[in-house]
Formats: C-alpha cells, sequence, structure tokens
C-alpha cells in the first residue's frame, strides 16, 4: 500500500523545515570553511598568500605546489618531496592493518567461541591495553625493537602498531561474535569441519561489516600516528606525518605555505579516501537470516 | 544390540549437577522423544549425545561403540537445532553439503546427495538461495536436509518446531513423523511441547530437575504416569488431582471423595475382585491420598465408555462451563479442588445447575501425598 512507508521521521512545517536546512548548511559550511581555505591557499602562487589574502580565490590558479610537495620539494635535508614517505606509509599501514585486523578476528573467534579458564582475565587484560598512552611504551618498545634487531625498520613499525592494535580489533570482533549464535559453531563441529576451517569458513566470511570497522579504525590510527613515527623510523622508512612535519618546520629559504598547505591535503587524503570507499559497508547486516527472523 | 545406549551418564558444572545417573537404552529406528520444562537438562543430554558437551561420569555408545571422547563429528550423528543454524554466508545447496565436503566426499557424488535430499524435501527451487532469502518453514527444511544428506547413525532435533507458527509446527510434525516412517532412522528429539511428544515419540522419557521421571511408551506415560509431575506435565488439559481416602467396601477397594464445595461425601469404588489382591491400595485404606483422573475420562453419562468397568456417577454443581467447539470443557469441585471435566459438544450443562459426571474410575491413579509416586 502507498501510504505505508518507512519515514518516521517527524512531520515538519515548511518553515522549520527551512531553518533546520539553514542550521544544516551553516555548520556545514562551518566545518569545511579550514579545508577550503587550505585547497584554495594550495592552489595559488606564494607571492599571492604573502601578500596577505588567504580567503580570497586565486588570481592565478596553479597546481605548482601540489608538484612541488609530492616530488621536489625539501623535506629534512633532502629535496625528495613527500612522496617516498607516502610509500613508507603505505608500506606499514597495509600490513599492519590487515595482520591486526586478522589477529584481532581470531582472538575475537577464540574468545567467544572457544572458552576457556581464565578467558576472561585475558580479555580484560587485552582491553586494557586500549588504555595506555603511546608515551609510556616509548622506552620499553625501543629497547625491544633493539634487541629484535626491528630498530629504524618498516618491520619495527609494523609491529609497533600491530601490538597496539590488538587490543581495540579484538574488542571490536569479540562484540560482533557475541552476537553469532553458537549453535552455528556447533553445527559446524558435527559437519566436521576443523578450529580454522570453522573460523574462516564460517566466522570470517559474516564478519563484513565489523572488518570494515576495523580497517576504517586502524587505517586512520596508523596513518595519523607521529609519535611512534618519530620515535623508531629511520631515513628510509619515515612515515608521511613525519615528513610533513619536516617539511613544514625546514629552516631553510622561505616558508613556502601553499607548498604547505598542498603536502598537508596529501597526508590527509587516503583517510578521507578510505572512508569514502569503505563507508558504505559500514551498515550492512551480513547476518541477517543465519537464524530465526 | 542397543543401537544407543546411555549408562549412569551425569553431568556437573562445578558443584552444580544438572543431569543424574541418566539410563537411557535406545532401539534401532526408534523416535525417543525427551521431553520436560525448561532447565530440565533435556538439551544437555542432547548435546552429550552429540559430543557438544562432556560427559562428567558415566558411558554412552553408539552402535555399541563408546562414544566418550569422541569428537562430534566422528560420531555419524546429524543434529537439526532450534535456530536452525544455517550458515548465512553459504547458499542452499552449500549448507546441505558443507558437512560431506569437509568430510572429503568428491564434488560429483555431494551434488548427487544434495539432488536426492532437496528433491525428498522439496526444496530443489531454494538450493541457490541464502538462508536470509528463505521463509521460517523453509529454513526448517534446509536444517534437515542438511542432517538427512550426511546418512547419520542417529538423528537429533533440538526443538526443531519451536520457531514456527502453530499451523505449520503442525504441518512439519507431520512431515517429520512421516520422514521417521520412511527412513526407518533412530531419532532423539528434545521439546517442551508435550503434544509433540505425545504424537511423534515411540517412546518418551519424561524429565525433570535433571532426573529421568519416567521412560515408556506414549501410551503408558499418558495412561499410567509414574508419578504426578508426569501425570500433571503430559495432557492438556492437565489431569485433575485432587484429596481422596482410600475405603474398603465389601470386597472393593473405593476412595471417598467430597462433592461440591460443601462436606457431601460420596464413596466411588476403584477395583475389586483379582485386581484387588494385587494392588498395593492395601495399605492405604483409611489413608488420605490423592485421585488423578483425566479430564477425558469425567464425562456426561451419554458420553462415557461403554467398554469400561466401572463408571460411577456423581450429582454436581457446575461452577464453569468452556464450549471448545469439538467439546465442553465443564468445571466442578471435587475433592475441594477445580476439577476439569471433558463433555460432548451438545451435552446440556448450565453452570450454577447441576448435572451429572460419569467417572471413568478404570482410568483413575492414585498417588501417595508423601512420595507423589503412583500406587499401583
Amino acid at each position: 500500500m502507498a501510504s505505508i512507508t518507512q519515514d518516521t521521521a517527524i512531520n515538519t512545517g515548511r518553515v522549520s523545515r527551512a531553518l533546520i536546512y539553514l542550521f544544516l548548511l551553516l555548520f556545514a559550511f562551518y566545518y569545511l570553511l579550514p579545508f577550503g581555505v587550505m585547497v584554495l591557499n594550495s592552489l595559488k602562487p606564494l607571492d599571492e598568500i604573502l601578500s596577505g589574502n588567504m580567503i580570497a580565490l586565486p588570481t592565478s590558479w596553479t597546481i605548482e605546489p601540489w608538484l612541488k610537495a609530492w616530488s621536489t620539494a625539501q623535506v629534512g635535508i633532502e629535496p625528495t618531496g613527500l612522496a617516498p614517505y607516502f610509500w613508507n606509509s603505505i608500506k606499514i599501514v597495509v600490513p599492519a592493518v590487515t595482520i591486526s585486523t586478522l589477529l584481532g578476528a581470531f582472538n575475537g573467534y577464540v574468545f567467544t567461541k572457544w572458552r576457556f579458564k581464565g578467558d576472561t582475565i585475558l580479555f580484560g587484560l587485552m582491553l586494557f591495553s586500549c588504555f595506555i598512552p603511546f608515551q609510556i611504551v616509548l622506552i620499553p618498545m625501543a629497547r625491544i625493537l633493539g634487541m629484535t634487531g626491528l630498530a629504524g625498520s618498516t618491520g619495527g613499525l609494523i609491529f609497533v602498531h600491530v601490538i597496539y592494535g590488538i587490543g581495540f580489533t579484538t574488542l571490536y570482533f569479540r562484540n560482533y561474535y557475541k552476537a553469532i549464535p553458537n549453535e552455528l559453531v556447533m553445527a559446524a563441529q558435527i559437519d566436521g569441519a576443523g578450529f580454522f576451517q570453522i573460523f574462516y569458513r564460517i566466522m570470517l566470511p559474516v564478519s563484513g561489516p565489523i572488518i570494515v570497522v576495523c580497517v576504517i579504525w586502524q587505517f586512520t590510527n596508523i596513518w595519523n600516528d607521529f609519535l611512534f613515527g618519530a620515535s623508531f623510523a629511520d631515513f628510509d622508512s619515515q612515515p608521511m606525518t613525519v615528513a610533513l612535519n619536516n617539511l613544514v618546520s625546514s629552516s631553510t629559504g622561505v616558508k613556502e605555505y601553499n607548498v604547505h598547505f598542498a603536502g598537508a591535503i596529501i597526508a590527509a587524503l587516503p583517510t578521507l579516501l578510505v572512508y569514502v570507499i569503505a563507508g558504505r559497508y559500514f551498515v550492512r547486516g551480513l547476518m541477517a537470516g543465519s537464524v530465526k527472523g | 544390540m542397543t543401537f544407543l545406549d546411555i549408562k549412569d551418564v551425569s553431568k556437573s558444572y562445578g558443584k552444580v549437577t544438572v543431569l543424574h545417573d541418566i539410563n537411557i537404552a535406545v532401539d534401532e529406528g526408534e523416535f525417543l522423544v525427551l521431553v520436560g520444562p525448561s532447565g530440565c537438562g533435556k538439551s544437555t543430554l542432547l548435546n552429550m549425545i552429540a559430543g557438544l558437551e562432556e560427559i562428567t561420569a558415566g558411558s554412552m555408545a553408539i552402535k555399541g561403540r563408546e562414544m566418550n571422547g569422541v569428537h562430534p563429528s566422528k560420531r555419524n550423528i546429524a543434529m537439526v537445532f532450534q535456530s536452525y543454524a544455517l550458515y548465512p554466508n553459504m547458499t542452499v545447496a552449500e549448507n546441505i553439503s558443507f558437512g560431506l565436503e569437509m568430510h572429503g566426499v568428491p564434488k560429483a557424488e555431494r551434488l548427487a546427495a544434495v539432488r536426492d535430499v532437496s528433491g525428498m524435501l522439496q526444496i530443489e527451487p531454494l538450493l541457490e538461495r541464502k538462508p536470509s532469502q528463505l521463509s521460517g518453514g523453509q529454513r526448517q527444511r534446509v536444517a534437515m536436509g542438511r542432517a538427512l544428506v550426511r546418512n547419520p547413525d542417529v538423528f537429533l532435533f533440538d526443538e526443531p518446531l519451536s520457531n514456527l507458527d502453530a499451523k505449520l509446527r503442525v504441518d512439519m510434525r507431520t512431515e517429520i513423523k512421516k520422514l521417521h516412517h520412511k527412513l526407518g532412522s533412530t531419532i532423539v528429539y528434545v521439546t517442551h511441547d508435550q503434544i509433540e511428544a505425545m504424537t511423534l515419540s515411540t517412546r518418551i522419557a519424561v524429565m525433570n530437575g535433571g532426573h529421568i521421571q519416567q521412560l515408556g511408551t506414549p501410551k503408558e506415560i499418558y495412561d499410567n504416569p509414574a508419578n504426578m509431575f508426569v501425570a500433571s506435565f503430559m495432557g492438556s488439559p492437565s489431569m485433575n488431582i485432587f484429596p481422596a481416602t482410600i475405603r474398603e467396601k465389601g470386597s472393593a477397594l473405593g476412595v471417598e471423595i467430597s462433592v461440591g464445595l460443601g462436606a457431601d461425601k460420596k464413596h466411588l469404588k476403584l477395583i475389586d475382585g483379582g485386581k484387588r489382591a494385587k494392588s498395593e491400595l492395601h495399605n492405604f485404606i483409611n489413608k488420605d491420598v490423592l485421585l488423578g483422573i483425566r479430564p477425558e475420562a469425567i464425562t456426561d453419562p451419554d458420553g462415557a465408555d461403554r467398554n469400561a468397568q466401572i463408571i460411577e456417577l456423581v450429582e454436581n454443581v457446575v461452577d464453569v462451563t468452556e464450549p471448545a467447539g469439538s467439546d465442553t470443557y465443564v468445571v466442578s469441585h471435587l475433592g475441594g479442588q477445580e476439577v476439569v471435566a471433558r463433555m460432548r459438544a451438545d451435552a446440556v450443562v448450565k453452570p450454577g445447575e447441576g448435572a451429572v459426571f460419569a467417572l471413568n474410575m478404570d482410568r483413575a491413579v492414585v498417588f501417595d501425598p508423601k512420595t507423589e509416586q503412583r500406587i499401583d
């Protein structure tokens, strides 16, 4: 019937609706303003910025600052641009996100479907790792990386991020798997599936939404990490965030604000991209229909 | 040889014992129903047969093979769960063949098996669908298909019909019974619904508080309940149980009960002749007991069973009538308690007026009020 709709929003009059839109637009503008300023200034020549008008549209448009930030800008002591560091970050983030998500899924599976003595305490301890500030572990972590020979390498940074991520990813997956009926695991056991088969044939395929949540969370955190990158990376394994800092704080020559703006946007783009691509899958209920309904 | 042998099986969680010394021997082709209220341990027992829960003490054997410590997949059993537990990421066909795949059956054989089973259950058009695209009844069929395809020694059903609506439940009940006739398979079936238990089973184990209260055929359980729990749990409306006193009258033994709300006493003959000699009721002469009599054994005089040996007529005041279409339930007072009688729909009874009730004393049972056990 046409009269039945899913729309449960409160019916509003024309005036209040206009007001709602007005406020929404106002807030959208307010939040987008800084980003807009960055984009505008990354697209104008340096002398236009130095002449004092940061809000105005560029009189002559240019993508020169972007190219410079990417490939030729002075980062630290080398004129390499941000490109090599961008790839450094990718080399850290992709394995670290993959490993920590998989380990989290595995932990969540064990914590919910294979209870053992002391599991709640162990889970509590893992959860606790979410609340330890980064700064506290810097020195012990440096020792461990030194002893294992991972110090100053991409592998070392991956290791650190995986360790730090497991607490969160385990929490996510445990809570998600808790809602999956144990009968599913029992049925699989009777069907003859083993411990690992149940994991990758039954549990992982229904984990879509929570994998997306985990990936977004982990990707954003690891990509944006500055502290570990600055502390544990060598020159040739420094991530994007550290390089951006070096670019902006280079003391030689004039401050090229337009290049800095372009660099900052480049540094932020991958996380934006992850949200845009993965966000769509965020709310899909893949569990629908496994049990009664 | 006993097909499924459960011997002195107990289950404890820490200090709490949920099953006490369970003994059941199931023959091949039997349909055993475990029935009881929530928390009686029936599902736990089923899970122990499946190997999903460990046995604390005792032993379990299928086809003479000891099952303690054997993995569920190695027991050659199949289970249908209350929630169906279909794998949500797989199609119906994949769901059905998953167990075969795990047991290393070649693909061609798996396909043939899926075809056979889906034909038997009439779910061929659904094979490529995901569980989320199925109705409750269809999911139920797929879950049964997943069990059937394994061709197991024992089928285990854990309240498989409780998520279906009333009509579908009756249809599926018939279907399961047909399937059992056709395949002659051995089935252990858990339910809390006593009608399902009565209609499906060849034998029933009534459980309560971790004990088997009675194990027997549906007729034994219904007609000769071992104790008051079984008597009141099985049957709907449940058995009328009210106080009475055993009296000797000539060669016969009978009960004295109060009729209506007043102090009127009436003597009803219970047994005489040869039966009397064998009965333990001697020990209860002039003692208080509880008399149990099912609603359908209390009728209007015309509706009384013609083959009954002893019919006692009692005049009593009708409190309430509840016409149910096929029958009329008539509530009155006997032994100081409300008693439900089941009369023909066209019996003339009116609330507040008197009526004659015919009690079929052949079908009355007597319980010891102290032990709550039936007195033979």
